[in-house]
């Protein structure tokens, strides 16, 4: 108990947010062993880790850099279709089903980077409105450049065509007979194979968990935040303000990139259009009402504001109306005085008399 | 005295904008030297020029011997040049410590404390502070808050830029005792500001810029005697 209290704060938080998300984890299991949770229920929990993965990595990059990105499904989507691709086509090199998710959202991962990358170049050099608005355009280009993608697979390896001319459908591809259409264009991936877990989903959460901890208090953390604070004092200071930007955004790219491999990977098909801008703002909402910066407030946000549309069906065409008084609620609630006040009560070390000395 | 910033004949653009033309000084070990001049006289953007931010088109900048026009803005401050920008630039959400530390964040390791002791001891009211989130300091603090972030990375030469701004005359005088105690302890230091008659004061030498040039170089005193100098920017 005492080396407890000699942690910092900070890294009391991050134990509590990692026992948190374990001991939820083993609560649900348990539950659903005993038959306690309903089917709809069941459904939601891959696409519940999914939404905590791409809050907290949203996070990184609004919370924690400071930078409004409103393209974070586009991340999502790249890393979807990219796994869902890879796990099909490797569906004879691996047999085993949980070898070939883990190369799925590794692929997933590395293909969102990339295009974090691409983007991130370019973009970082704006600032506030028009790195929103460029964010918000890549989002909808990824959409309707896998709109236009055809991707089979047969023996003779994958086979990929670009249907911009709208024309070409998946005979174009000349594949053999039997072999396995991947994604059709507009009509987006079919057929895929559901390898996405709850186990599995928990593991993403917690390594997205660590990495995203980690790097925010590790120095290059440091230098974001500062950047984030002020960008000309952390100029001056010595930081280079190029690549801690990058850093961040690509990180946040790449785990929202295995967040859509594993979305990708729970339906057996799945659109484009499923990750419009819409999504994005959905997580970002996440984001907001769980606290800028706030890595656990991103997770229950997710979670609860997942599930709630769900819940509220009982009042049926009027759900959407109450979702939204919801939330204007819980942003009223958390901003209100007294109420901080008297949260605040139950903070631990808090320290009276500080300001007198 | 050795001379280790040499500024040789510098052209800054903004665009199409001429902002510097054909500016040279030198700084030496161990001197205060400022630069005035009323705004749009192009100090600042020496300063900028030197820590690398803007680029020069003609001539060059050499510290320590070594040309900087080719360093990034970001490298310039491990080769022992620090740079207190304009506005009091703290990191708003982090502590007065931690914003301390953030000053050392090109030596490797932890923060060296008996840097951040010699900071404390340079500005006993950041040590009080210590605990505070810096969006909370008072302007002068946060000036101060600057200043000692500049100091954690051990600076052979130490750039502010209008320290004096926006504060209250008593504030001033502190700032300007806190830089004369800086240089009693053989700081060099490179002063840009626009209260020409307190920096001429502490300086060791002053160079008056006017509309991108140098027009009148010369050591404190003999700026603070001259009546031109008093007639264009020192009133009456």
């Amino acid at each position: 108990m005492k080396k407890l209290k000699s942690l910092k704060t900070t890294t009391k938080v991050d134990f509590a947010t990692y026992l948190g998300v374990i001991a939820a984890f083993f609560i649900v299991s348990l539950l659903r062993s005993q038959g306690l949770l309903n089917r709809s229920l069941t459904g939601m929990l891959v696409p519940i880790c999914c939404y905590i993965v791409m809050a907290v990595s949203l996070n990184l990059t609004v919370g924690i850099l400071g930078e409004l990105s409103l393209g974070h499904a586009g991340f999502m989507s790249v890393g979807a279709f990219s796994g869902i691709i890879v796990a099909m086509s490797l569906q004879s090199a691996m047999p085993v089903a949980w070898v070939r998710l883990l190369a799925a959202l590794i692929a997933g991962a590395l293909f969102a980077a990339l295009a974090g990358l691409i983007v991130g170049v370019p973009v970082l050099r704006l600032r506030g409105d028009y790195l929103a608005i460029v964010t918000l355009a890549f989002g909808e280009i990824i959409k309707e450049l896998i709109n236009c993608l055809l991707v089979g697979y047969d023996e003779n390896g994958l086979h990929m065509a670009f249907n911009i001319s709208g024309t070409l459908t998946i005979d174009d591809l000349h594949m053999s007979p039997g072999a396995v259409t991947i994604i059709k264009g507009a009509q987006g991936a079919t057929g895929t194979e559901k390898l996405a877990t709850f186990g599995a989903g928990f593991l993403l959460v917690m390594v997205t968990l660590v990495v995203v901890l980690n790097l925010v208090r590790s120095r290059a953390g440091r230098a974001v935040m500062a950047i984030r604070d002020n960008r000309i004092a952390a100029e001056s200071i010595g930081v280079n303000v190029t690549k801690y930007k990058l850093i961040a955004f690509i990180t946040s790219a790449a785990l929202a990139g295995a967040s859509g491999a594993l979305f990708g990977l729970n339906y057996s098909s799945l659109v484009a259009s499923k990750f419009d801008f819409n999504t994005s703002i959905l997580v970002l909402v996440y984001v907001v009402l769980g606290g800028l910066g706030n890595i656990w407030g991103s997770i229950i946000a997710a979670a609860v504001l997942y599930i709630l549309p769900e819940a509220l069906r009982q009042f049926s065409d009027y759900r959407m109306l109450v979702y939204a008084i919801v939330l204007i609620l819980v942003m009223l609630a958390t901003n209100n005085p007294t109420l901080k006040n008297f949260l605040g009560r139950f903070k631990p070390r808090k320290q009276q008399g500080k300001e007198a000395v | 005295m050795e001379t280790i910033l040499k500024v040789d004949n510098i052209n800054v653009y903004y665009g199409s904008i001429h902002a510097i033309k054909g500016v040279s000084f030198e700084v030496s070990q161990g001197e205060i030297v400022t630069l005035i001049g009323a705004n749009g006289a192009g100090k600042s953007t020496t300063l900028n020029t030197i820590s690398g931010l803007l680029r020069s088109k003609t001539g060059s900048v050499t510290f320590l011997g070594e040309d900087l026009g080719k360093v990034p803005a970001h490298k310039v401050v491990s080769r022992g040049l620090a740079l207190v920008p304009e506005g009091r630039r703290v990191f708003l959400q982090m502590t007065t410590q931690e914003n301390l530390e953030m000053g050392a964040y090109t030596q490797s390791g932890k923060p060296n404390p008996a840097d951040l002791e010699m900071v404390y001891q340079q500005f006993p009211r950041l040590k009080e502070r210590r605990k505070q989130v810096a969006g909370t300091l008072s302007g002068g603090e946060q000036q101060m808050l600057a200043m000692g972030r500049a100091l954690m990375s051990h600076p052979k030469l130490l750039m502010l830029d209008e320290p004096s701004m926006g504060l209250a005359p008593i504030l001033v005088e502190q700032i300007f005792d806190i830089i004369k105690r800086l240089h009693e302890g053989g700081t060099t230091i490179l002063l840009v500001e626009q209260n020409a008659q307190a920096a001429l004061s502490v300086a060791d030498r002053g160079y008056v810029l006017e509309t991108g040039k140098v027009v009148t170089a010369g050591t404190g005193a003999e700026l603070l005697a001259s009546p031109a100098i008093k007639k264009a920017y020192l009133g009456g």
